[in-house]
């Protein structure tokens, strides 16, 4: 799969396959293509050539289909600052056809850690509130595919360390995980596969599972430049 | 049943949203009354000879006004970040579209309303007993501009001069409705019979099909770009 804006190339025949239950972690450098690459995936973007297929749906054609069984936290909350966290909830819920959407919130507010905070409006949460509350809303159809786009942005040392346990949780549940990170150490930690783009190029596309993280480092500073090696946030 | 859920969250979110901010209802009625006010300063007394002239007055209220509540209807959720999110829901976007017009039509609706009060008494104008007739024209007329305009407001919620743009791509191809709008108003504000009205009816209802269709077949590929 290609992906180009105007004359620049952003994504070069690109081509990965994955199982159901295998966990995928993107890393390259800034401007490498790793959010179009996910953007493409999720079909926010169509592809300029080629093709994106997600348990037998593919992108642009079943759209609707495709996106019942994707879940994506980005940068963006994707919520709306005037209602409150229930409401946020309740309006994706009713978007994606929740069974039980009452129980269904009760359920993700809890797995956030935001039940308190259920009738405030999301105006007044701070930004690792926000992202808590992101993760509900992507999560609350409990989708097959989870897509993750720099998820940590945002969350404190003890949301992060939710937000892990989180991930762990949904490979348990045998859910797929692509992960876009500069954190290369929790990449390899929480994904058993790993990518590394470059320039819009897979460069690197490997099982990762066991390998050491010092390892890691040298492998992706091969490919993308000792200099490009991202300075490691705990 | 499942676009039906749909459409009332979209229309429900939005509902919710302005009720608590008050930014769109509050800026279009005070665009609108400042419009009527201006208009009574320039023209004065004398507007009450020309009945043609003051549906004109009251059709620039509403398209001006209108007009701003268009362009925040695309461009808050693009600020706000959160027309990803629904573009990720598994909804059409002929769903998303009816739900944005649908929006639109009734915010701009009280809008209307307020605005014909306001007219009324500066200028002198008895809507009371026309007030059928002048509904189902108002009704026609605003389906017809909130519906081209929903879509131009998708289309330039992207660009950077957004309010420069929905205004040059909106006036020109609203204008068959407009000028249907300004005529059969006038021609019911000087008294004539209904019956008088029905050819520009026939051109509000064959535009408002029109711009309905055209939404229905590129609203998916904007959405999309």
């Amino acid at each position: 799969m290609t992906k180009k804006f105007g004359y620049k190339t952003a994504l070069r025949n690109v081509d990965i396959f994955l199982q159901e239950g295998d966990s995928l972690a993107l890393f390259g450098p800034n401007g490498a293509g790793k959010s179009t690459l996910i953007q493409v995936l999720c079909s926010l973007l169509p592809p300029t050539s080629g093709s994106v297929r997600i348990a037998g749906y593919e992108a642009g054609q079943d759209r609707e289909a495709l996106h019942q069984i994707i879940g994506l936290i980005a940068h963006q909350t994707f919520l709306y600052p005037h209602l409150t966290a229930y409401e946020n909830l309740q309006f994706y819920g009713t978007m994606y056809g929740v069974a039980r959407v009452n129980d269904r919130i009760a359920e993700v507010l809890d797995l956030v850690g935001l039940s308190g905070y259920r009738n405030d409006t999301v105006q007044n949460f701070s930004r690792g509130m926000q992202q808590r509350l992101s993760i509900g809303r992507a999560v609350i159809h409990d989708p097959m595919v989870i897509f993750l786009d720099e998820p940590f942005t945002g969350l404190d040392q003890q949301g992060s360390k939710d937000f892990i346990k989180l991930i762990l949780q949904f490979r348990d549940q045998g859910k797929t995980v692509i992960m876009a990170s500069h954190q290369l150490h929790l990449g390899i930690e929480l994904c058993n596969r790993a990518a590394i783009l470059k320039s819009g190029n897979i460069v690197y596309l490997q099982d990762v599972a066991g390998i050491a993280e010092k390892e890691f480092n040298q492998i992706y500073a091969q490919q993308v430049g000792e200099d490009m090696l991202p300075l490691k946030v705990a | 049943m499942k676009f039906v859920h749909q459409l009332e969250a979209i229309i429900w979110k939005d509902f919710i949203s302005e009720f608590r901010t008050k930014e769109m209802i509050l800026s279009m009625c005070l665009f609108s009354f400042l419009v009527l006010i201006i208009f009574n300063f320039a023209f004065g007394s004398s507007i009450n000879l020309d009945r043609g002239m003051i549906a004109g007055i009251l059709w620039v209220a509403f398209v001006f006004s209108g007009l701003t509540g268009l362009g925040r209807s695309f461009n808050l959720e693009r600020d706000r970040g959160t027309l990803q999110g629904l573009i990720l829901c598994p909804v059409s976007p002929w769903t998303i579209f009816l739900a944005k017009l649908i929006g639109v039509f009734l915010f701009t609706t009280v809008m209307e309303i307020f605005t014909i009060f306001i007219f009324s008494v500066l200028y002198n104008a008895t809507v009371l007993p026309f007030l059928v007739p002048l509904g189902l024209i108002v009704f026609l007329g605003t389906l017809g501009f909130t519906a081209i305009g929903t879509i131009f407001s998708a289309i330039s919620a992207t660009a950077k001069a957004r309010d420069v743009l929905l205004s040059i791509l909106f006036f020109p191809i609203s204008v068959p409705v407009i000028i249907a709008s300004v005529k059969s108003t006038a021609i019911i504000l000087n008294g004539k019979s209904f019956q008088m009205i029905f050819p520009w009816l026939k051109i509000l209802v064959a535009f408002d099909l029109i711009f309905l269709l055209v939404s229905y077949l590129t609203f998916a590929y904007i959405l999309e770009e």
